[in-house]
């Protein structure tokens, strides 16, 4: 299958990347290219195999319902572009 | 129960289906040690892996998980020995991470049931397609600034479950009913508060409709209903809309939609992106989780009674009504309440004051069961009383509403008031003599044959002791005398 | 001298007085200072009162007879670890001016050893490139030159680029790097030194920015094996931060080196003689195997089938994870922002104009793997691959000890060379990726130069955990082909 305009324009919507035409179809061009070179993969046999998931070399770690961490207000705001008083702003977002 | 829509074109039914998102009591967050608790300060209870820093990393709280397991043994539902963890996509200045860590494709906690009762006693199973857990998202706030958007990260990574149930229920009053009973489920089990008004419950409400028989047609997606009232509004409205549609020969839209309690319609959401393509993989953060059997027996062990089988044993231990079993065992609080008045006592008579006296004495305060000034022990206490004949059931009455204005014990009230019956058989006489000579022209009455004036000297008796005396005795002592 | 040290030998000259750690450190400053602006292999450098005032209480530890096994040895970061209160830029516009309130586990780790940080090397942007030219803050430049051709630039590698030039040049004793497909391992053999991914899980990714957070994994960049070794036991143990970090105990990595190897068994895997093997690489790597076999080890032939695939397969996974792990750079909460009047808006502009050119690549490709109507054929099909590279590990392994196989298909190119198809500038991670995608140790070592007198390393791959046989090996043929060549561009270069 060829990647076509409307698709990269689809994708790059959905990374909230904004790139003009022009860098659409040369990202286009690109992306085709080595979407091409993975038709490679078609080739082999995975019936029956299970993907891989993590490294599979360790079983999940739970930790205890305990708090340890929060109340660091000022880290959490400490880089941010645009705040308000002990809040990250944003434009109005419409709901 | 049938819940019918008469159209032009006939009668339509409606299909309904619940997302119910709960938030899971735990003391840290799901992937975070920041705290859940409700109503701090603006970003406090934030740690840079709830605010997605460059290099933060999830780490799955143990409880959480123990919760769901919980809830989907009270659910009656497969749990799931190996789960997993994706992540969901998408961009929204309340997700720090652009994507929410939850669970897809494999849920730990799988098909269950629920049973609803409906008015009239009739009940009805609704199937649990599943549960998972996943984070909660943060909150923005509108109404600071005419220009921008506030971002509050407290509630970011708070655990929830989400628990589906299969497209089963059929009418607005079931969704109610469905919704009451996973709420009573769910804090009995002391895994979720079921706070709506908190925000720490609230549903999706998945609603189609369609002619008997058919094949289900195309749904709508309520987002995030914040009162049972408002799901059972909401499911009317949007069936109503959809008929409509569809007799006018249109075609039902598959989106999201916005229930809007003021005017009570729904209405078209804007999406939080304009393709929904959530682009779920797992997440590469975390290994799949897997539990062990015997941990999920222990935690069985450990379950409470939960309300039917508790409704169950009060019909036959305490021998109240299903009914009244029903009442009571709505609320923990009042279950555990009754069961305190009525262990070893007569089970009859302590549903008959708790949902009696009490309800009502409670109601008229605005209290809850909680902050009641009567306790069951004293309630017991007053019980036991009128078994032992220190007082009888008048009285009783009037020691309960001291009881429930002051708060003393029932035999402080008795005492200072000196409202011990009266079972001395000589004070009785004395009060039966003074009745019949007060009043001879009733006693000739009721001697040529108008039985029923006994009431009337019993009435005057009780009176004459202040309503103090034992009723059995005055009546025995009436009979001989009035008779003699 | 003292900047062509191996951490080994500052760390004996050190406790014995032969020199101070604040002379250490000036040297090593003064050496920034001169060949940095033409390197660029440092994006920040420590100011300088705050080296010396950390060397200098290195020195009082040495006095006092307290000092930690990396006491004061000069130590450049990979500006991809968070490190609390120096700037850190993932060598992204996105992160210009992002300063950490915290420490990377491993940096904080390396901290408590008692290194001193000097700095914070440069890299491809989110460790995305295998040349070091796509960080925002400019390409580095390999310090090696090629004979009769000493104009042409040449790239470092990458993405550690800015760590593997550093140490060759002498910007540093040693450096961290991170490796997902090949990120320490084809640097450090661009650029003649030593570079260990260890297993991934052996050490914590928390507080080091993600880029494919299935494949991630931090390790040592230094100019010997026993270094490698010294600064992995430093680097490595468990952290409850990280769900994925393994808590099993740290050996002695350093005492592995210097081990006898007689009679291992080293598998040659059949696959990685690609067609169009350099002829160069080829006699190289057959003369690494004679000096295995003299050392005793067995050599066995073996086969790894899926080897062909595991560049595709991971240039589906790796940019599927980080399509993903990058989707916080959203200019909400910390880097740069471009303004605009929605938030959506925000959001096109600040990443359009925070990431440079192959990150957005990558952030696309892997938007589209996972995208609906795709996943099935892209990225669950690659997951499955994957399991099939890791089983002929798995059952190498059966037969063999270690894997020897070259680290890289060429030695150092030119900048400018290899990049009009991405495809062409992915095949440099051909041999590096499938260890990568298995999740096993693997170490490049320096063993000669070839005919323009750019250094060729060799690869050894090892079990799950078993980097202690990886690094005996290494050791061996470190000894046997004593590389002893430094770069044309060094600190002591002419001194």
């Amino acid at each position: 299958m060829s990647l076509d305009l409307a698709t990269t324009r689809r994708i790059a919507k959905l990374a909230r990347i904004g790139l003009a035409d022009a860098e659409l179809e040369t990202v286009r061009q690109k992306l085709d290219g080595i979407l091409g070179w993975f038709n490679q993969l078609s080739e082999v046999d995975v019936e029956g195999v299970p993907p891989m998931v993590g490294t599979e070399m360790e079983a999940l770690r739970q930790r205890d319902d305990v708090v340890t961490d929060g109340n660091c207000q000022a880290a959490v705001l400490s880089n941010a572009p645009e705040k308000s008083g002990p809040f990250y702003a944003v434009p109005k977002v419409v709901e | 129960m049938s819940y019918i829509i008469e159209g032009k074109t006939g009668n339509w039914e409606i299909v309904v289906g619940l997302e119910v998102h709960a938030q899971i009591i735990s003391q840290s967050k799901l992937f975070s040690g920041s705290s859940t608790t409700f109503g701090a300060e603006p970003n406090t209870q934030v740690s840079l892996v709830d605010a997605a820093f460059p290099g933060m990393l999830p780490v799955l709280n143990k409880e959480c998980v123990a919760q769901a397991v919980r809830t989907g043994l009270g659910l009656n539902a497969r749990i799931n020995l190996q789960s997993r963890f994706d992540r969901k996509n998408y961009f929204y200045a309340d997700l720090p991470q652009g994507y929410q860590i939850s669970q897809f494709e494999f849920p730990i906690v799988g098909e269950g049931t629920i049973e609803i009762e409906l008015p009239g006693g009739e009940t009805r199973q609704i199937g649990i397609t599943r549960l998972h857990m996943e984070q909660d998202a943060g909150k923005l706030l509108h109404d600071q600034d005419p220009a921008r958007s506030f971002v509050d990260l407290n509630r970011s990574g708070v655990a929830l479950m989400e628990i589906v149930s299969e497209p089963d229920i059929r009418a607005p009053e079931e969704a109610g009913a469905y919704l009451r009973k996973l709420r009573q489920i769910l804090r009995y089990l002391g895994t979720c508060d079921g706070n709506m008004d908190e925000g720490s419950m609230r549903a999706d409400v998945n609603v189609s409709v369609r002619k008997a028989g058919e094949p289900f047609r195309t749904r709508c997606e309520i987002k995030n209903v914040n009162s049972i009232r408002f799901v059972m509004q909401a499911i009317e409205a949007e069936a109503a809309r959809q008929v409509e549609i569809w007799e006018n020969g249109g075609e039902v839209d598959q989106e999201t939609r916005l229930f809007d309690p003021a005017r009570g319609e729904t209405r078209t959401m804007r999406s939080k992106e304009d393709a929904h393509d959530y682009r779920y993989f797992p997440d590469p953060d975390l290994l799949p989780l897997v539990i062990e059997q015997d941990w999920v027996d222990s935690l069985k062990a450990a379950l409470p009674e939960l309300p039917d089988a508790k409704r169950a044993r009060f019909q036959q231990e305490y021998g109240v009504t299903f009914y009244d079993a029903g009442v009571l065992v709505a609320e923990q609080s009042v279950a555990d309440y009754f069961e305190t008045v009525a262990k070893g006592r007569d089970g009859k008579l302590a549903v008959t004051w708790v949902t009696g006296d009490l309800f009502a004495a409670m109601n008229r305060m605005g209290r809850t069961i909680e902050n009641c000034p009567v306790s069951a022990q004293a309630l017991g206490k007053m019980l036991d009383l009128i078994a032992d004949g220190t007082i009888n059931g008048k009285i009783a009455k009037d020691v309960f509403e001291d009881m429930v204005e002051t708060g003393e014990s029932p035999d402080a009230i008795v005492e200072k008031k000196g409202l011990k019956q009266v079972t001395d058989t000589g004070v009785i006489d004395a009060a039966i003599d003074s009745v019949m000579t007060k009043n001879a022209d009733k006693v000739d009455e009721y001697r040529s044959g108008k039985d029923k004036l006994f009431g009337f000297f019993v009435g005057q008796v009780m009176k004459e002791t202040k309503g103090k005396a034992n009723p059995a005795l005055v009546n025995e002592a009436l009979k001989t005398k009035l008779n003699g | 001298m003292l900047t062509k040290l191996t951490l080994t030998e500052a760390r004996a000259g050190l406790a014995a007085r032969k020199f101070s750690a604040r002379d250490l450190a000036k040297a090593h400053l003064d050496a920034i200072d001169r060949l940095n602006p033409k390197l660029n292999a440092y994006i920040t450098v420590v100011p300088e009162q705050d080296v010396l005032t950390a060397a200098d209480a290195a020195d009082a530890r040495y006095a006092a007879g307290t000092a930690r096994p990396m006491e004061g040895l000069p130590v450049g970061v990979k500006d991809l670890f968070c490190t609390k209160g120096i700037k850190t830029t993932a060598a992204s516009k996105i992160l210009a001016n992002f300063i950490p309130p915290y420490e990377s586990t491993v940096t904080a780790r390396l901290l408590d050893a008692g290194s001193l940080f000097v700095g914070k090397t440069n890299l491809d942007e989110f460790a995305m490139g295998s040349a070091n030219i796509t960080s925002a803050y400019g390409a580095v430049l390999n310090p090696w030159q090629r004979k009769g051709d000493e104009a042409t630039a040449l790239v470092p590698g990458g993405s550690s680029g800015g760590s593997a030039a550093a140490v060759a040049a002498g910007l540093a004793l040693a450096a961290t790097g991170t490796d997902t497909g090949g990120s320490i391992r084809q640097p450090a053999a661009f650029c003649g030194i030593v570079g260990l991914k260890p297993t991934y899980g052996r050490c914590s990714r928390w507080g080091t920015i993600a880029y494919a957070s299935s494949l991630d994994q931090a390790g040592p960049m230094t100019r010997t094996v026993a270094d490698a070794g010294l600064m992995l036991e430093a680097m490595a143990g468990f952290d409850e931060k990280d769900s994925t970090c393994s808590n099993r105990p740290v050996p002695a990595f350093a005492q592995a080196v210097g081990k006898s190897i007689k009679g291992l068994r080293v598998g040659i895997p059949a696959e990685y003689r690609a067609p169009g093997l350099s002829p160069e690489i080829s006699a190289m790597w057959e003369q690494g195997i004679a000096w295995l076999r003299d050392a005793g080890c067995e050599i066995v032939d073996v086969s790894l089938p899926h080897t062909k695939y595991g560049l595709a397969t991971y240039y589906i996974i790796a940019p599927a994870e980080c399509s993903s792990n990058l989707a916080r750079y959203d200019g909400i909460r910390f880097g740069e922002r471009k303004d605009a009047a929605t938030l959506d808006g925000i959001y096109e502009a600040t990443r359009a104009a925070g990431f440079g050119e192959e990150v957005r690549s990558r952030i696309l490709m892997g938007t589209y793997v996972l995208s609906a109507g795709y996943y099935d054929a892209y990225y669950l099909k690659a997951q499955k691959v994957r399991t099939l590279i890791k089983r002929d590990f798995v059952e190498a392994f059966e037969k063999v000890d270690v894997l020897l196989t070259p680290t890289a298909p060429s030695a150092a190119f030119a900048q400018g060379e290899n990049m009009a198809d991405p495809v062409q500038m992915y095949l440099n991670d051909i041999f590096t990726v499938p260890a990568s995608m298995a999740g096993v140790p693997a170490l490049s070592v320096p063993v000669g130069l070839d005919s323009k007198g750019l250094p060729l390393g060799l690869q050894i791959i090892g079990r799950h955990f078993d980097e202690e046989t990886v690094l005996s090996v290494g050791g061996a043929l470190e000894a046997a082909a004593g590389f002893a060549h430094t770069p044309t561009l060094h600190a002591e270069a002419g001194a």
